[in-house]
């Protein structure tokens, strides 16, 4: 016996994964080359980058606008293009980039959409499902600001969406979600209910700098940090109990190492998944992370992940009060002993 | 033939694909009205459509007509079957190949759609005096008139060349032909096939350049031989008509379309006769029609091949009963005994006459006459004009239609009133929209709907102003069963369309409606409301005229949308709805599918947004009756302010402008005499000041209290219209209340105000003031100190103050440093309110230039925007002081600017010559002291400059005295000194030193004007280039020129440009003495200002080379300074100065940009122009991106290099002695920071 016999199966949205680390959305997956890398290192799935809603929308409005710039306009120029020949949008762009994805590797492959609200795009999740998607991931993001809509509407819409997108996509979908939801356990429920087939605890907000000198607003993209895997386990311990067993799970961001995996299928999650980690290391880190995962395992006497898997949560867990207070307490002494 | 069949395209398009089946070699040279037919032909080649032979043509885009020439009659040599497509100056400058492909009988097509040559002014536009320029020089010349002719006509022409060897020129008029929309009878592959003469294309190949069967071409030959060899051909060009002839009856056999070499018309015992060629036969043809059925009798002769001229044909096919003849040219050609058609008509007719043949009953007396110069409408009340002065007992010879010549009276006059009847069934429309708005596009689209939709025979014809931003265009579609002859403009229209409220206010729409017509407005008010604000003028022609009007709200419709101010597609389901000319459910079908064949390419979005409006487009569509709203009250306009009527505009100005400029602008040009135009086409500068053109939806407003005085506003403004002046608090008496000014923040100048001022009529609304504007509200940081508003609010207000504000004076040029950005902001522009497209990158750096050196510019322009902006009537934004100096300017052509420039300063310099020669000749006369004081002058800086003209002043009054004291006297030399004096005087402005600036595009600098500006270069004459880089001729539609980096997409480089851009900047300092500067003014405006003016002050050669955006980068123009921001971080763009000094360890190269901070692909990511390709060919644009990054990393790492490198300039100092020239302030000669505070 050794840390090879591990066994690392888990499954996800009705696929079954030889391992529980998968590659979510970044620049990896979303390169032929570099996600045969990830596939070749052992990854359990592949989590495409998404599909942007507004991106579509806003790359074919501005090139149409500027296609017709001037066009017409006076008698020396009909406009200030050559004829554009038939050209993939975006969508389709992404449709055949999935196709060139699922063909170089050998593990499942999920599709992502990202958008706000129910709409005529939602063809593409029909598109995704017949390029061969395995399961779509829909990622929900938005910042609501109008201050007209209530929580309730804005729920509601979503809901609109998630059902909307399960029917036409006909495959497992996995819904990415934000913490910040009022009711987040009810909402959870009701995305199950709404058709989901699991849930991804929890996406990163976008969040814009302010460049002082200049009184401008400008983007800045940090990687995860460690630190950011305590809001999904917490509310994976939370969800994992209430939640129809067949329902899955993954955890996202923070997550660095080995330690955070086990983590983070101990309160529950059937799958963990990294980008961070990956992008700074290389898609080869997968290997050593499961190597690392599969030793700790081992060393601490189990031998598969599902035996790992919601161990901790909060029926398993001693007490199961803990998470639900998220241990005010005990945060507070481990600051006075560490600071 | 089966009409269903038919398709519906212009006459460029027509052509090319007859000129595309049939050729291995496109070579090619963009300029209008011809330069659709090589973008079809790229267009094709692109996607690989295969010629008739099954390969794909070579397309190659050449630096200039000249070098398209030279490569087809390579091409030809080699035995490849070849073409090309041009007009006007394009075909001048292919004269010299021309006249060795005809001597050495190579079988070759031009297509020209032709267009008048330039003169006393360039014309776009239509008429023969291109190709009657080149009738000697022996190719073939057929002519078509109509868009279906040109089709056919262009394989006959293809045809016949093979089989005669003699090359042919294929022609017809430019615009009305080439770029008339029109429903054609296509040619079958087959039918073009069965044209080619097998045996002439096997002979023409094996006579072809081998080195397998050698010989030897293009000798030089001696006056033993040389007469002997011309004659040598003889026997082929007098084939040519026979062989036409028989072309044209093969055609026949083919299609069933009859053509002759000229053809016939009319009552066949006509008595009077007009001949003429190329589209004026449509309305001739009409008239002939309607005459003789009325029992007149009169006759067409056209004339389809004009050389070698078939004199036996036509006087053949001219009825013996023949007894006056009218032949109609549409060129002019000053001196001669009559225009070419009319010489050879009447040399015909004479000749056969001498011959005894004896063809008619009497000597026909034959006249001619001109026409329809420059797409001047030819009317069939001007043909009727014509046959009625032919059946007078004298009628005039020489004479002119369609014009009042009140200076010679060569004019016939015609009767305004005059119209035929309109065939049965046909149905005539208008629509006046803004340049803007999708109109043409619509119309263009509406034509062929019903073209191949109903069957219907449908033409369509577009005319826009000469404005690139705010511009109105007017449409004119004609559809009935007949085949549409009526090549000009509809006059009585039974549908109009206005697209735009506020052009009531510009344009009588309803003069074009005829009794009972449809009137439809896209009104953005209620119904009452909407009759309210209508012009009086229009709410009469609508009750007398009985008009069936009817209002939408196309804006609302397609802003609900989401389509912004497209409003192109409710209006064109409105205009369906209405005529009725199909069903409706049938016409919003066909407009859906239009619009995916459009747009599908771009993706779902566009479509979506379009298939909503197009669905909501009815709903909005109400009757209005007007009898409602009587009695009519007063109209209150488009907006509470109102539009400036043009007497309202002109008040206060000069005769001229009054009675001439303000025709113009009211678009009754063609009301104006002769003797109301120059006889030498000078006009008056500063006339755009008083277009008023108010087209902005939001203008700019300021808020002084956060202002920080840069100046970037006004820097960055193209269009001049925000205005900064600064001056002392006693200037402000009077002012309006609510007046705004400041403190000026200036150690030099204080106590003075400052006011940052829009001129409301004048501006755009590009928003690229406020885009720079860097001083932001403390309390809300989105509110700057300057901010769009919408103009309805503001505009009468901001009215009042910029009529105030214009009447403070400027300050002395000498209290202000010249070498900084708000310096030079503040002096006053002498270039304003151009017509160039909103947000345009080229106008800055020409405004600036005004500003530094107005007073004292010459400016000679290279044709392309620059000259269209700055010189196309009615109005110029050169402008001129209080003291009545500014630039005077001048364009010549597109190839020879640079030289035409250099022209300039040497004639400057033969004048300073001469005037020095003279003061000293008078020295005793005006005194040695002011004699030394003048010439001795060295009007470094502003202040010198003014000494000098104070001293020249002087200098002038003491001459003006010896004028008018001696003059006259005669004898003893008095009278050798008055006549000196009166030369001097007017030389001795030239004492003052001038600035020469020579300034184009990058076609002309980079590809047509590369030699001469090279020559000019290498001259080391004082002469400073400013060459706006847009890296595309923008003018004329977005073509590649050399300046075109790697990877980008534009017309002739549709795969994207695999080649990097041309270092001219590397080329002109390799010569040591130029000084080289490229600047971006959106990046780093103080270099911009720095290079500009040390330009200036090198006394030999410059050449500033400005990053210039424009919409052919596909980028949103309000945005283009942080694309120029980009271009130079990401080191697309590098900014450097190249300063020749004599200093012997110099180190003239300095870099003023920072090493790049980002990727150029971030950079050429934002701009359609490479964004394009990315979706189109995504691994080829990758795979571009990546070479471009290296061109980037590359020349940034030898610019590097270069900044150490020492060079010592060797030259003596520029021939010929030229003055240095004035820099102001000059430079320190440090990097001037990027963010100048």
């Amino acid at each position: 016996m050794s840390s090879a016999s591990v066994d690392l199966r888990t499954t996800y949205l009705g696929l079954a994964l030889h391992s529980p680390i998968v590659a979510s959305a970044s620049p990896l997956t979303g390169n032929v080359a570099t996600a045969r890398r990830l596939s070749d290192a052992g990854v359990g799935a592949i989590v495409l980058p998404s599909l942007f809603e507004e991106e579509i929308v806003a790359e074919e409005l501005r090139i149409s606008t500027a296609l017709d710039a001037g066009a017409f306009q006076q008698p020396e120029a009909s406009s200030y293009f050559p004829a554009m020949p038939v050209v993939p949008t975006v969508a389709e762009h992404y449709v055949q980039n999935l196709a060139r994805v699922k063909a170089a590797v050998d593990v499942p492959v999920i599709a992502s959409l990202n958008a706000t609200s129910p709409g005529s795009w939602s063809r593409y999740a029909a598109l995704l499902a017949a390029a061969g998607a395995d399961a779509l991931e829909l990622n929900i993001y938005r910042v609501v600001t109008d201050p007209a809509l209530d929580a309730a509407a804005v729920e509601l819409a979503e809901l609109e969406l998630v059902r909307d997108v399960c029917r036409r996509a006909r495959l497992p979908v996995a819904v990415k979600l934000s913490p910040y939801y009022s009711a987040l356990a009810n909402f959870a429920g009701s995305i199950v209910g709404a058709g989901a087939a699991g849930m991804v605890l929890f996406n990163r907000f976008y969040q814009p700098d302010l460049d002082l000198e200049e009184l401008e607003v400008v983007p800045r993209l940090e990687l995860s940090s460690q630190f950011e895997l305590r809001l999904p386990l917490r509310w994976l311990a939370i969800l994992r109990p209430q939640l129809p067993s067949s329902v899955s799970l993954a955890a996202s961001s923070g997550v660095h190492g080995a330690e955070d995996v086990a983590k983070a299928l101990a309160v529950g999650a059937d799958v963990v998944m990294t980008t961070s980690e990956l992008l700074h290391s290389g898609p080869e880190e997968v290997r050593s992370l499961e190597e690392d995962l599969r030793r700790w395992l081992y060393e601490h006497e189990y031998t598969s992940v599902s035996e790992l898997r919601g161990s901790v949560s909060r029926v398993a867990a001693e007490d199961g009060e803990a998470f639900e207070r998220a241990n005010y307490m005990q945060t507070l002494r481990s600051w006075a002993v560490t600071g | 033939m089966n009409s269903s069949r038919n398709i519906c395209v212009d006459g460029n398009e027509a052509v090319a694909r007859v000129a595309y089946a049939l050729s291995e070699v496109i070579a090619l040279y963009p300029i209008t009205p011809s330069s659709p037919m090589g973008e079809h032909a790229d267009d094709w080649a692109a996607a690989n459509r295969p010629n008739l032979w099954g390969g794909v043509p070579d397309i190659i885009e050449m630096q200039s007509e000249a070098g398209a020439a030279g490569a087809l009659h390579g091409a030809l040599q080699k035995g490849a079957l070849a073409t090309t497509f041009t007009a006007s100056q394009g075909l001048l400058l292919m004269v010299p190949n021309m006249f060795k492909i005809a001597g050495e009988l190579l079988p070759a097509v031009i297509h020209v759609a032709a267009r008048s040559v330039a003169t006393h002014a360039l014309s776009i536009f239509g008429d023969h005096s291109d190709v009657m320029a080149v009738r000697s020089t022996g190719w073939a010349m057929l002519c078509s008139s109509s868009v279906q002719e040109a089709q056919d006509l262009a394989l006959v022409a293809h045809a016949a060349t093979l089989t005669s060897r003699v090359p042919f020129l294929h022609f017809f008029d430019g615009f009305r032909t080439s770029h008339e929309v029109s429903t054609v009878t296509p040619l079958d592959d087959d039918v073009i096939a069965s044209m080619v003469d097998d045996e002439a294309l096997i002979d023409f190949r094996s006579r072809s350049m081998s080195p397998d069967h050698p010989d030897v071409r293009g000798t030089a030959q001696n006056p033993d031989v040389f007469f002997q060899g011309r004659e040598a051909a003889n026997s082929y060009h007098l084939a040519v008509p026979g062989i036409v002839a028989e072309a044209m009856s093969a055609f026949e056999r083919r299609t069933g379309r009859h053509y002759g070499v000229v053809e016939y018309v009319g009552a066949p015992d006509a008595e009077r006769v007009v001949v003429l060629m190329g589209s004026g036969c449509g309305p001739v043809e009409e008239v002939v029609e309607s005459l003789t059925a009325a029992g007149e009798r009169v006759g067409l002769l056209k004339v389809r091949l004009f050389r070698p001229f078939p004199a036996s044909q036509l006087v053949e096919a001219l009825p013996p009963s023949v007894r006056a003849v009218a032949v109609l040219d549409r060129t002019k050609e000053p001196g001669s005994v009559g225009e070419p058609l009319y010489i050879d008509v009447r040399t015909a007719i004479d000749e056969a006459m001498d011959a005894d043949e004896l063809p008619f009953v009497t000597a026909p007396r034959v006249i001619g006459g001109r026409y329809g110069l420059s797409s001047k409408e030819f009317t069939p009340a001007m043909a009727k004009a014509v046959f009625d002065e032919l059946a007078k007992q004298r009628p005039k010879n020489h004479f002119t239609i369609g014009i009042n010549d009140d200076v010679t009276h060569t004019s016939l006059d015609w009767d305004k009133s005059f119209r035929l009847a309109r065939p049965e069934g046909e149905f005539q429309a208008v629509f006046f929209g803004l340049g803007a708005d999708g109109t043409v596009g619509a119309n263009k689209n509406s034509v062929k709907i019903i073209s191949d939709t109903t069957g219907a025979h449908a033409q369509g014809y577009f005319v826009y102003d000469s404005k690139k931003s705010g511009s109105i265009t007017i449409s004119h579609l004609r559809f009935g069963r007949r085949p549409v002859r009526s090549t000009y403009l509809v006059t009585e229209a039974d549908f109009v369309a206005c697209h735009q409220f506020g052009l009531l206010e510009r344009v009588k729409v309803l003069d074009l409606a005829k009794p009972h017509a449809t009137f439809l407005l896209n009104s953005p008010y209620p119904l009452e409301e909407t009759w309210q604000r209508l012009p009086a003028g229009a709410r009469e022609q609508i009750i007398a005229k009985q008009i069936d009007f009817f209002v939408v709200d196309a804006h609302k419709i397609a802003s609900n949308a989401d389509l912004g101010t497209r409003i192109n597609t409710v209006m064109q389901v409105c205009f369906f709805a209405l005529t009725g000319v199909m069903p409706t459910e049938q016409a919003i079908s066909e407009i859906k599918s239009a619009v995916e064949h459009t747009y599908g390419r771009r993706g779902r979005t566009v479509v979506e947004r379009n298939f909503a409006a197009i669905d909501a487009a009815l709903e909005g569509l109400v009757r209005v009756e007007p009898l409602e709203f009587s009695p009519v009250p007063e109209a209150v306009g488009a907006d509470g302010a109102g539009a400036l009527t043009i007497s309202q505009r002109v008040a206060g100005a000069s005769d001229f402008v009054r009675n001439v400029t303000a025709v113009l602008m009211a678009d009754e040009g063609d009301s104006l005499p002769v003797s109301a135009l120059p006889v030498d086409g000078r006009f008056p500068s500063g006339t755009t000041r008083y277009e008023k053109r108010a087209i902005a939806t939001e203008i700019p407003v300021w808020d002084p209290s956060i202002c920080t005085d840069c100046g970037k506003c006004a820097m960055v403004c193209p269009h001049t219209a925000i205005r900064m002046k600064v001056f002392s608090p006693d200037a402000l008496e009077g002012a309006p209340e609510g007046f705004l000014s400041k403190a000026f923040r200036s150690k030099d100048l204080s106590g003075h105000l400052l006011t940052i001022q829009v001129a409301p009529d004048d501006c755009t609304g590009c928003g690229l003031c406020v885009e720079v504007c860097p001083a932001k509200s403390k309390t809300e940081v989105k509110h700057k100190s300057i901010n769009m508003e919408p103009v309805l609010e503001h505009r009468a207000q901001e009215r009042e103050r910029f009529g105030f504000f214009s009447n403070i004076a400027e300050l002395d040029r000498e209290l202000l440093p010249h070498d900084s950005v708000k310096g030079a902001a503040v002096l006053e522009p002498l270039f304003e309110y151009s017509g160039a497209c909103a947000g345009c990158g080229e106008t800055p750096y020409v405004r600036l230039l005004s500003q530094l050196f107005g007073d004292r510019l010459l400016v000679a322009n290279a044709t392309g925007c620059s000259s269209i902006y700055g010189g196309n009537l009615p109005t110029t934004p050169w402008g001129y002081n209080a003291e009545g100096r500014g630039p005077a300017w001048a364009n010549s052509l597109f190839e020879d600017n640079a030289e035409f420039g250099l022209g300039i300063r040497l004639g400057l310099e033969a004048q300073k010559r001469a005037a020095t020669s003279l003061l000293r000749s008078l020295s005793a006369e005006v005194g040695p002291a002011l004699v030394s004081s003048v010439l001795d002058a060295t009007q470094e800086d502003e202040a010198a400059i003014s000494a000098q003209r104070g001293r020249v002043a002087d200098l002038k009054k003491q001459l003006s005295r010896l004028v008018a004291n001696q003059g006259g006297s005669g004898g003893n030399g008095t009278g050798d000194i008055a006549r000196m004096a009166a030369h001097l005087l007017v030389l001795a402005d030239y004492l003052v030193d001038k600035s020469v600036w020579i300034v184009g595009g990058d076609g002309w600098a980079y590809d047509i004007g590369f030699g001469g500006l090279d020559h000019v270069l290498a001259s080391g004459r004082n002469v400073n280039i400013l060459v706006l880089d847009t890296e595309v001729y923008s003018n004329t539609g977005g073509q590649a020129s050399k300046a075109t980096p790697r990877a980008a997409v534009a017309r002739f480089a549709a795969s994207g440009k695999g080649t990097p851009k041309k270092d001219l900047g590397m080329i002109a300092q390799s010569y040591g003495n130029v000084y080289v500067a490229q600047v971006a003014i959106g990046a780093n405006d103080i270099q911009t200002v720095k290079a500009l003016l040390e330009a200036n002050a090198h006394p030999g050669p410059s050449l500033v080379i400005a990053y210039s955006t424009c919409i052919a980068h596909g980028i949103d123009m309000s945005q283009s300074m942080n694309h120029q921001k980009d271009a130079v971080r990401s080191g697309y763009w590098p900014l450097y100065r190249f300063r020749p000094t004599e200093a012997e360890q110099g180190q003239p190269f300095t870099l003023d940009s920072r090493e790049p901070s980002m990727p150029v692909g971030e950079f050429i990511g934002s701009e359609v122009r490479f964004a394009a390709l990315a979706r189109a060919h995504p691994d080829h644009a990758k795979e571009l991106a990546d070479l471009l990054q290296k061109d980037v990393d590359e020349r940034w790492h030898y610019y590097q290099q270069l900044a150490g490198v020492q060079r010592t300039v060797v030259h003596e100092g520029p021939p010929g002695g030229g003055e240095a020239g004035t820099n102001g302030k000059g430079s320190d000669g440090e990097v001037p920071s990027e963010k100048e505070s």
